[in-house]
Parts: structure tokens; sequence; C-alpha cells
């Protein structure tokens, strides 16, 4: 039997469970305590599993930290893994995304980080470099903080050297040239905040993923709004449709079959928890085109969000689903969202989770 | 010139467990002195401290000799020989 991992970042600490049905569950001490954890990356490519973290200390600033032993040692590079240079005069507030790359580029680990900052990393995520073509982006003046913070908190690699970033706030930017140079990608993107008609740039895009059959199809979960790109991002279309509210944080893709994604609704803008009080998943098995609600094994009552990247999927078959509440619940289904389980209760807020067949 | 620090026990862990060290300084000595000097030892302790730009975090604060920097010269404050510097986490977070 593979056992499975899935890593709950939480808002003073990491913990770490594993199981090898995904019905039952063995939860690891705190590591990190009274240390935000809202970035995790788990690298399974060649054969073995490292976890990447971001953690940070309220008085004593971010850091990336990563284990090969599945957390019984961490390793911390002496002189940080991301480090502003001094001439751009900024400082990292938090890692918000760490994203192995594709298995053709088995080294390549991406960041995303507040301030808005994408960087890459050719060694495992040890050591990263600044990619200075959206840093020094003649938008920047003009993006804005989204209340978490100004962060690149999508950071989705594609084929070749494209990337997709989603930044709050600003929206959707695309590289073609593995982050040399960026373009906004947010035609048929709302931004109801801002008067007139929307803007090129400057959406609230809260997260996006791309398909992993159809790599030039993306999906996105606004700031009010659910959107579907069959185009590399160059247009949107919106996937609202069936959906009890368009706004929430989550965007899962399917890691293997095409058109299936997962998003988790809360009412709107001004009421961030969901419908009626009732978490559910919303699951769409032909890319946003009819949306199937699932709530089994989720709890009768509950007010509480689940922030963007407080959701995932494994790789297994079929897939895990996963979610962090802000109210430490951690729910896992072993059946791709229609029934599912509880992890852990009354942990801190949820910041991250990440989920891993273990190699 | 000598000077003594005073760590809190969080940032023990980047200094090899000790909480007092009892530091060579050039002088006439300035905090940012200082921690240059325990920079090169202990370059993950100075990132606990500094940021990229080189200013204290925000909420970290030391003290020369009982008075908080940032209401002197900040990293330009004077450490006079024999001097107690403490490196302190302020009270924040929740």
């Amino acid at each position: 039997m593979d056992t499975t991992l899935l890593a709950i970042g939480t808002r003073k600490g990491l913990w770490l469970a594993t199981s090898e049905d995904r019905q039952t569950w063995s939860l690891s001490q705190p590591h990190f305590l009274m240390t935000e954890v809202a970035g995790i990356g788990i690298d399974t490519r060649g054969g073995r599993a490292r976890l990447l973290v971001g953690v940070r200390s309220e008085h004593f600033g971010p850091t990336v930290v990563h284990s090969d032993d599945l957390g019984a040692t961490w390793t911390e590079p002496e002189a940080g893994a991301i480090r502003f240079p001094a001439d751009t005069g900024a400082a990292v507030e938090r890692i918000w995304q760490l994203r192995p790359d594709s298995a053709d580029r088995p080294s390549v680990v991406w960041a995303g980080c507040e301030p808005i900052s994408v960087w890459r990393s050719e060694d495992g995520g040890e050591h990263f470099e600044l990619c200075r073509g959206l840093w020094d982006h003649p938008h920047r003046s003009e993006w804005g903080a989204g209340y978490g913070g100004a962060a690149a908190h999508s950071v989705v690699p594609g084929p070749g050297d494209t990337v997709h970033v989603a930044m709050s706030t600003g929206g959707v930017y695309r590289t073609r040239d593995g982050g040399a140079s960026w373009e906004p990608r947010n035609s048929g993107i709302s931004a109801y905040f801002l008067p007139g008609p929307a803007p090129e740039f400057g959406q609230c895009v809260h997260k996006i993923a791309r398909d992993a059959v159809v790599p030039t199809r993306l999906y996105a979960q606004n700031h009010h709004g659910v959107y579907r790109s069959d185009d590399d991002g160059d247009t949107w279309t919106s996937i609202a449709d069936g959906l009890p509210s368009d706004f929430g944080f989550v965007m899962l893709a399917h890691p293997s079959r095409a058109g299936t994604i997962w998003v988790v609704p809360l009412v709107a803008d001004g009421e961030r928890v969901p419908p009626d009080g009732q978490l559910a998943v919303h699951r769409s098995d032909d890319a946003g085109e009819t949306w199937q609600r699932l709530d089994r094994g989720l709890p009768d009552h509950e007010y509480n969000a689940v922030l963007r990247d407080a959701a995932a999927v494994d790789t297994a078959d079929p897939v895990g689903v996963y979610l962090g509440t802000r109210g430490g619940e951690v729910y896992a289904s072993a059946d791709e969202g229609r029934t599912f389980s509880t992890v852990a209760s009354h942990l801190p807020d949820v910041l991250c989770v990440r989920a891993a067949v273990l190699p | 010139m000598s000077v003594r620090v005073l760590l809190p026990r969080l940032l023990s862990e980047c200094t090899g467990g000790r909480t007092t060290m009892d530091v060579d300084l050039a002088a006439p000595g300035t905090v940012r002195a200082l921690l240059d000097a325990l920079a090169a030892e202990h370059p993950v302790f100075d990132r606990r401290v500094r940021d990229e730009t080189g200013e204290l975090r925000r909420h970290v604060n030391v003290y020369v000799d009982g008075e908080e920097v940032r209401r002197l010269d900040g990293l330009a404050t004077p450490v006079p020989p024999g001097a107690e510097v403490m490196v302190m986490q302020s009270v924040a977070g929740g």
C-alpha cells in the first residue's frame, strides 16, 4: 500500500499527516511551532520526497527550509534560500508558493513571494534567483495589495518556457521565455471594484490552475468570478453558472484527467463564509460547464473559510482532495471529493495544505 | 575592545546554543559593526535580526546599556567599550 503524506501549514506551525489508506491518518507533533507556514512544496521527482517549507516568524522573518527525511531533520541554507538582491532595496515578507516544476526539469522549483515577486531555483529549492523580468515590470507601481498582502500567490509552470503567475492585485501574467518577460493576461476577468471597463491588469485573481491534459487550458477563481481560458490565458470566459456563488479562493485541477476541477465557494466578498454556513466542495468534470455539490463527511455547520492554498490534490488514483479551514479543521477525500473524513481538528488557522503519494 | 551580547533563547539555535557572547570589536564601534561581526560567524542569526536591506526587523529590539537603539541613532548608535548589548524580540504576535 502506498503512503500518502499530507503537509498542513498553519499560522502557528506545520503538521505532517501520513496514511496508508487516506482514511485514517497519523498526525505528527508540530514542527516550527509559533511560526507561520504559508507555503509548502512536496517534490517527489527523482524517486525521493523533498519537503520545502516557507516559514515565517513574526519576530525573526521568513525563510525556506527543506527536509529529505519527511521532517525528521530540516536544513536551512546559511545564506538564505530567497533573498532580494541589494539593488532592489526590498526584503521578503512571506513565502506564498513553493512549486516544483515538471519532471522534465527535475531540479527546478518556483517560488512566489510577498512583495510581488517570482523566483526560480535550479537546485531543488535550496537557492532561488529573482525573476528580474517581473520584478522590473513597468506595471509594478500599479499593482496593489489584497487583504493578505501583495503577493505572487500562484506560480503555474507549463510546457516549454511558459509560466503563468497570478497576483493579488494585478491579475494573471504569462511568460513564454522562462521568466525574462511577462505580459498581463486578464481579458474577460472582472475587476468590479475598479471604475470603468475591466483593465488590462489590476484584477484580484485569487488562484489559477492548469488543466493537466490540455496545457493551454487554465482555470481561475477570481475575486468574484470563476473563469476558464482555452487559449493559454489570452481570453477568459465565465464558468460560474451552476455554482452557489462566484466568490472563493480555491481552484484545483485534476493532476491527470482533463476537465475536472474543484472550487470551494464562499458567499461573497462581504460575507466570506460558506453558503448557508455549510462547507461544500463543488466539482466539475466538464471544465466548468456543469457543477456538482459535494459535502458528504463535511460538517453540518462551518463558518470558516478555506484559504487559497489550504486545498490540494494528490496524484493517486482516484485522486485525493484535501481541505483545511481557518478554524483548524482538515479534511481528506480519497474519492475525488465524493466523501470526506477528518484528518485533524482544532489546529491553528490552516494556511496551506499539500499532499503527495510518497515514492 | 570587548562587548558583551545577550540573546534570547529563541535565537540561540543560530549561535551554537549560546545566549551570551563576548565579541571583539574595533573602536569606535556601532551596533551595525557589532551585527556585521556577528554575521560573519553566525549568518543565520543575522538573517533573523536584520532583513536583506540591512535594517533591523520590525519586531526585533536592540538595547545598548539598556537604551533601545531606535530611540538613539539606530544601527549607527555607538557601542562603547565594555557595553552590554541585548537583542530581544518585541511584544508582538497573536
